[in-house]
């Protein structure tokens, strides 16, 4: 049976946020909780729709496995860019605000 | 559901008839379009106010002839981005010259409630947490209004240019009600 | 360009107060989700893959150096110091906090910036040639236009509930710059035999799931009639539009169902109520408008300017940039000049803050206090006297603005893609990045000529893969990144949709596959056809051929 893992948005400041055990919401996917499909990963779920009232926005679930450096991971494609941000590098400001 | 009319919360007069439901002994009653042009022969004679259901597919060049018949149109929101019926309410007010009750059913939110009232509504049954006060709120929340609408508002364009108010167009609600049977 | 009077900040102000109490309930709990998100999406506030992302309007196109310095600032203070011009002239920030946006709305308000009705079921942002008011070629200014259809559509009580977005775009030239064959409504400004302009108004056009070009419904519609002619259009639309399928909503699926013939009838029934009505537009209104968009005082300016043949003569790099960068201006001695966003390897539309402050002080300095955004996703500055030009060029180059490929295979559209966006299946920017370094030799780019690329990265193609002459669409397949290519598309006044030249291909396929698209290309034109001219010449075989070979 494979994981899964809620992730949603933060309301304030929109971050991707992932559900841990204790039921707070984080930025790392790698202190996100894992939960197995079905039963679980719904009430899980069910938790995090508790939380839309004013903490997160559009919470769901995602595949989660291990990765190539053993840690935890997205398996879909999309949700490692959503975890780990733009593939690539946007350009860097230069100068400091002019006054 | 609260009825808001003129800004107030209203009793409502007219009851609600379903499709297929008899007719009410007397008063007021609201029907659907359909039954309506059926049973247009059975109902007027009852000699009281009319109110008609339109849906928001149904066309409001369908009751042109038999507006000043009628005390009531109800239009309806199904979903709160369903648009169809401010363009009816338009047609209804500044088309057809309807000087009657057009009143929102449906679920709406307060952010709609001033374009609802520019379009020519003037009663609202759309939920407990739309009140009188967060109706005025809403009608308040702009001073200015760029296009001329049903509401007869002054357009930044009038305003520029030292022009009157558009013409207030027939359907205007504070002209007298004319030779409709209303309840009151 | 048009300067707001104090109705049209009133305006602005209040909708900021109005966003700013819906943004508090929302915080609060007291509104959810449901509720909020079409009021923040009438504020051009998304929730994207990382974050929000706001969109900024920029009416037509066109800004004043206090407003982009404005956007730098929000850039620098709010977001991660870049923002990224989009296919429709308006301006994207990928990182805003929900809980600044009614500061940020606040700060636009002071120099007559908004993002009202930048996404929602409304009418949006009214694009433009962004060469008007400058281009050899004009006839009229549509911007006038566009200023007189953005305040008819900004809070229209009848249309803020439309079956699904629309979107409006004019030009006043010949050349159609603006892309108005793909638009819901595409105005094209014209003289009628009695010299009079008006407007050729073109329904129905689009990209996305199932791109149609436009039909034209009016051949000729007199100024003074326009916006009682648009009510009627959208009042049909907003009656009849499908409601039911998310993919059958736009007017061009409204217009090919009834037919062209019907639909212009159906427009013609509305209108025949609104014309000569309340929406004719004051005398006094119109001149007020025009005033505000009449030329500069232009000095007297050199057309041949010593320093400017000199420095041709002089630097090959000068005379490359100036034949692909700078346009024809149709006041002597003055030239239209476009600043490339699409740096060899960079990602298409980007800027950083300090870029744009840059750029601000350039067009003070260089371009009478303006800019512009083209729909190509580049900056122009319109007012440039020739003498001024090799000066100017130094100056981009050090920005690394300056890359001598507009209207070249380099000037590539890319929309955000699965980078950024949470609609995407594949990802546009590195492509996009590949695709401009393989090709990034500029004198290679002045071979090939006249060849557009456009990359989306999902059906919706915010890229207009559709009218690229190259087009590239993203797609998923199990898992991985591939890329269908279609041929033969344009966007101009002699539109057309490209045609897909079959199987998609791997991502690490794809850039070789655009190169042998390009190689049949020169292996076949005649003289100087440009590619679009061979395709439509010879067809897709060769192409085809090349490109499925088995080997």
């Amino acid at each position: 049976m494979a994981d899964q893992m809620v992730t949603a948005n933060r309301l304030t400041d929109g971050a991707v946020v992932f559900l841990a055990a204790d039921g707070s919401w984080v930025e790392r996917l790698a202190a996100g909780q894992p939960v197995p499909e079905g039963e679980a990963a719904a009430a899980q779920l069910k938790r995090a729709e508790a939380a839309t009232r004013n903490e997160v926005v559009a919470p769901y679930l995602i595949d989660v496995g291990p990765g190539a450096d053993g840690g935890i991971t997205a398996l879909r494609y999309r949700e490692r860019i959503r975890a780990g941000g733009p593939s690539v590098p946007w350009l860097a400001d230069s100068g400091a605000e002019a006054s | 559901m609260p009825l808001i009319k003129h800004g107030r919360i209203a009793a409502d007069p007219f009851q609600p008839v379903a499709d297929g439901a008899a007719l009410p002994g007397e008063g007021p009653i609201l029907i659907g379009l359909a039954r309506w042009q059926e049973e247009r022969g059975l109902i007027e004679p009852r000699n009281t106010a009319i109110g008609v259901r339109l849906k928001p597919a149904e066309a409001v060049d369908q009751l042109v002839g038999d507006l000043d018949r009628l005390a009531l149109v109800v239009l309806e929101f199904p979903k709160f981005n369903d648009g169809r019926a401010f363009s009816q309410a338009r047609l209804l007010r500044q088309r057809y010259g309807y000087k009657g009750e057009i009143r929102a059913t449906g679920r709406v939110l307060r952010d709609q409630l001033l374009f609802m009232h520019r379009s020519g509504f003037d009663a609202y049954e759309v939920g407990v947490e739309i009140t009188p006060e967060i109706l005025a709120a809403a009608i308040a929340s702009f001073s200015v209004v760029y296009q001329p609408a049903a509401d007869g508002r002054s357009t930044a364009n009038d305003l520029r240019h030292r022009l009157p108010a558009s013409q207030p167009s027939p359907g205007e609600r504070d002209l007298p009600r004319g030779s409709c049977k209303c309840a009151q | 360009m048009y300067a707001y009077d104090s109705y049209d900040r009133t305006l602005v102000m209040e909708r900021v107060e109005q966003f700013r109490e819906q943004v508090t309930r929302r915080l609060a709990g007291q509104i959810g989700e449901e509720d909020f998100k079409p009021l923040r999406l009438m504020n051009g506030l998304y929730l994207q893959l990382h974050a929000y992302m706001l969109r900024i309007a920029i009416p037509y196109g066109t800004l004043n150096t206090a407003q982009l310095r404005k956007l730098a600032h929000i850039a620098r203070r709010y977001d991660r110091g870049y923002g990224h011009f989009t296919t429709r002239q308006n301006i994207q920030f990928n990182w805003i906090k929900l809980s600044d946006a009614p500061d940020i709305l606040a700060e636009l308000a002071e120099v007559e910036m908004h993002a009202i009705q930048t996404s929602g079921n409304c009418i949006r942002n009214v694009t433009a040639d962004h060469f008007a008011g400058v281009a050899a070629d004009e006839i009229e200014d549509p911007r006038i236009w566009c200023e007189i259809i953005r305040q008819w559509s900004t809070f229209h009580p009848e249309f803020s509930f439309l079956p699904r977005k629309f979107k409006i775009a004019v030009t006043g030239a010949p050349h159609d710059r603006a892309a108005v064959k793909v638009h819901d409504i595409g105005l094209r400004m014209h003289r009628n035999a009695a010299g009079d302009t008006g407007f050729e108004v073109i329904v129905g056009g689009g990209q996305g799931r199932t791109p149609i070009v436009g039909v034209t419904i009016r051949d000729f519609l007199p100024k003074q009639h326009l916006l009682s002619y648009l009510e009627a259009i959208l009042r049909v639309y907003n009656l009849l539009g499908r409601r039911d399928n998310l993919y059958k909503s736009r007017i061009k699926i409204l217009v090919a169902a009834v037919g062209a013939g019907k639909f212009a009838e159906m427009v013609e029934a509305q209108w025949a109520d609104l014309k000569d009505g309340e929406l004719t537009l004051p005398a006094a209104e119109v001149a007020r408008i025009e005033a505000a968009f009449a030329p500069p005082a232009y000095e007297p300016a050199d057309p041949f300017p010593p320093e400017v043949i000199a420095k041709r003569a002089q630097s090959k790099d000068f005379a490359r940039w100036m034949r692909s960068n700078v346009a024809a201006h149709r006041q002597p001695g003055y030239a239209i000049v476009t600043l490339s966003l699409k740096p060899a390897g960079g990602t298409p539309g980007d800027a950083t803050a300090g870029q744009m402050e840059a750029i601000a002080d350039l067009a003070d300095a260089h371009s009478l206090g303006e800019i512009r955004v083209s729909h190509v996703q580049n900056l122009v500055l319109p007012h440039v006297k020739r003498s001024d030009l090799p000066q100017l060029w130094e100056a981009l180059q050090a920005l690394d603005l300056a890359t001598p490929n507009i209207g070249l295979i380099g000037d590539i559209i890319a929309c955000p893609g699965l980078d950024y966006c949470s609609l995407a299946n594949a990802r546009s920017i590195p492509l996009a990045q590949q695709l401009s370094a393989r090709f990034a030799d500029p004198e290679r780019q002045q071979r090939i000529g006249e060849l557009a690329i456009k990359i989306s990265g999902c059906i919706n193609a915010c890229g207009h893969h559709h009218v690229g002459h190259i087009g590239i669409l993203g797609v998923d397949k199990k898992g991985e990144e591939f890329y269908q290519v279609t041929l033969g598309g344009s966007a101009d006044e002699n539109a057309s949709l490209g045609d897909i030249v079959g199987p998609a291909f791997a991502a690490d396929r794809v850039v070789d596959a655009v190169e042998q698209v390009v190689e049949t290309y020169l292996g076949i034109r005649q003289d100087s056809e440009r590619f679009i001219d061979t395709y439509r010449r010879v067809g897709i075989a060769p192409f085809k051929e090349k490109l499925y070979a088995t080997h």
